[in-house]
């Protein structure tokens, strides 16, 4: 269990610009559930997410995972529990090595980088099946580097990489948004798939109001930093896209714009 | 045939510090200035303790080790401090000035009567008569040879997928749940080590120790490096640190050529940033023309 507490949030606090983005915020994500979180920009969806992850720092609240607090945790010692997708397909490989070194790299997560062999031989056979899982014919380049494959490719083998080793959370940031639609088809489908398979908790921010409705089995609408829609289960299930515009279009009304 | 065994002697020598370059500057993409200060640390350990009756071979090791540290500081000014890259290599490069001044006694110390890795009674029989003449290569080379294989074998380790990764793309490194900053550290560490290293066959082949011959250190590394990346770059079957070595004694024959073409002993460094300069802006102009045309 996720829990977020008093969180308190400020950007350029004491100068004129100062803007409050989370005041006294709550949340608390079960084990296993699956959030899509949409919003306007500015909501605070990304925000949220880098809370989590400890990208950003915050100016008081707490975070507790199983309990146990990690509000001072390090960004990279969270990210032990924590697979992460971002919206640039560049941001999760390394584009200068190759497909084969990539993956091997992704599967030494949690385990010391010593001086063993970077690449384990025999994993090999164990890489090539889960590329072929993405259906993408990559299982045989694995001596290509990753800078010259496709963003709908590279984006499919940085979900692939963040979910190898075992994690209990799996962040999106919009990581469909930078797709043509026929890959983030893909890319969403392969992303349940993965889930359903290793039964993650997952925090999914979108811009695509059909990918909130159709997948997982919670939905939350930001809205200056807060809740304004938190449905789950059954209320979630009958929840359509119309719904979710009308009142995504009351909020931009009381803004005006 | 002497001008010939003077390039190759001084290129092979320089490669060893280039390979250390090629770690910062290629692959961590950090323009790290304090090999300036840790070539000349690797000679000033090294003379000392030959001074002091230490084993020639030995010093090798200490110089490595001493330089790693300098490395370290570099890093650990950059990474926990927060100081820029650039400024962190500036302040140890100074800082070193003053220490190497203080570790080697005074700005010159010639050890031409001791034992050196070239010169001892091993050596003298291992290679005697007519190959003592290209005995500084053949010793030179198999340094050379034998840094670049380990190197080799580094960037394929665990530690060294981490180093690639880390000038790759660092938000990955992060994902994989590793400090970014610590692999930044170790990479200046072992570069800076390769730069010493570098500084204390330097000086064991001159038989000295000067306070200057740090200076311009960088420029010459990051040629060495340029040179041999941008003219292999098209062969995918040269490795990067073979075309490093490459470089470094096309680079050496270039200056050298300069010189032999009436320029002074005098006006080296200012040859060697000429140089430099020219390398860069015509692998600038290649890029641009081949994006022209693509």
């Amino acid at each position: 269990m996720l829990e977020l507490q008093n969180i308190n949030k400020y950007y350029n606090q004491g100068t004129v610009n100062e803007m409050c983005l989370f005041q006294n915020f709550h949340l608390t994500i079960k084990d296993q559930q699956f959030v899509s979180v949409v919003g306007s920009n500015g909501s605070g969806k990304t925000s949220l997410l880098n809370i989590i992850c400890g990208s950003i720092p915050l100016d008081s609240g707490s975070i507790l995972v199983g309990g146990a607090d990690i509000t001072n945790m390090p960004e990279f010692k969270r990210q032990r529990r924590i697979g992460r997708v971002y919206q640039n397909p560049a941001m999760g490989t390394c584009p200068n090595m190759t497909i084969l070194e990539n993956m091997a790299l992704a599967d030494t997560k949690g385990k010391p980088f010593n001086l063993l062999p970077g690449t384990n031989k025999q994993r090999i056979s164990y890489y090539k099946e889960q590329l072929r899982f993405l259906g993408l014919g990559l299982e045989d380049k694995l001596h290509v580097k990753v800078g010259v494959l496709s963003g709908g490719q590279r984006q499919a083998m940085a979900l692939l990489m963040s979910t190898m080793t075992p994690i209990e959370f799996l962040i999106l940031d919009e990581h469909t948004a930078a797709l043509d639609p026929k890959t983030a088809e893909n890319i969403m489908e392969l992303t349940d798939r993965i889930v359903k398979e290793k039964h993650l908790t997952t925090i999914m921010v979108t811009h695509n109001l059909r990918y909130a409705v159709e997948y997982g089995n919670r939905l939350l609408m930001m809205h200056q930093g807060n809740a304004i829609i938190d449905t789950e289960g059954d209320e979630k299930s009958s929840m359509d896209v119309e719904h979710i515009l009308e009142k995504f279009n009351e909020i931009s009304i009381e803004c005006g714009n | 045939m002497s001008i010939i065994l003077g390039v190759l002697e001084e290129g092979l020598v320089y490669a060893i510090m280039a390979l250390g370059v090629y770690i910062t500057y290629k692959i961590l993409d950090f323009p790290d200035l304090s090999v300036d200060g840790t070539f000349p640390l690797g000679g000033a350990i090294t003379v000392t303790l030959i001074l002091a009756g230490m084993n020639p071979a030995a010093t090798l090791f200490i110089a490595f080790a001493v330089g790693a540290l300098a490395g370290c500081i570099t890093g650990f000014i950059h990474v926990k401090l927060k100081v820029r890259d650039l400024l962190s290599g500036i302040i140890v490069m100074t800082a070193l000035y003053s220490v190497n001044l203080r570790i080697a006694g005074k700005s010159n110390v010639p050890f031409f009567n001791n034992d050196s890795i070239f010169e001892n009674s091993f050596m003298n029989r291992l290679l005697p008569g007519k190959l003592a003449d290209i005995s500084v290569v053949i010793i030179l080379a198999v340094i050379v040879v034998i840094v670049k294989i380990l190197l080799d074998q580094y960037l394929k380790t665990r530690s060294g997928y981490l180093l690639r990764a880390v000038g790759d793309n660092e938000t990955l490194v992060t994902s994989l749940a590793k400090d970014k900053g610590m692999v930044k550290i170790i990479g200046l560490a072992i570069a800076n080590g390769l730069a010493a290293l570098a500084g204390s066959v330097y000086c064991q082949q001159k038989g000295f120790f000067e306070i200057s011959m740090g200076t311009g250190t960088i420029v010459i590394g990051l040629a060495n490096v340029i040179i041999g990346t941008k003219l292999f770059k098209r062969f995918g079957f040269v490795k990067s640190t073979t075309a490093v070595i490459i470089g470094s004694i096309i680079y050496k024959a270039c200056v050298s050529f300069a010189i032999y073409l009436g320029m002074e002993a005098s006006d080296l460094k200012l040859i060697t940033s000429v140089l430099f300069l020219a390398i860069l802006v015509i692998s600038n102009g290649r890029e641009k023309k081949v994006k022209q045309h693509a």
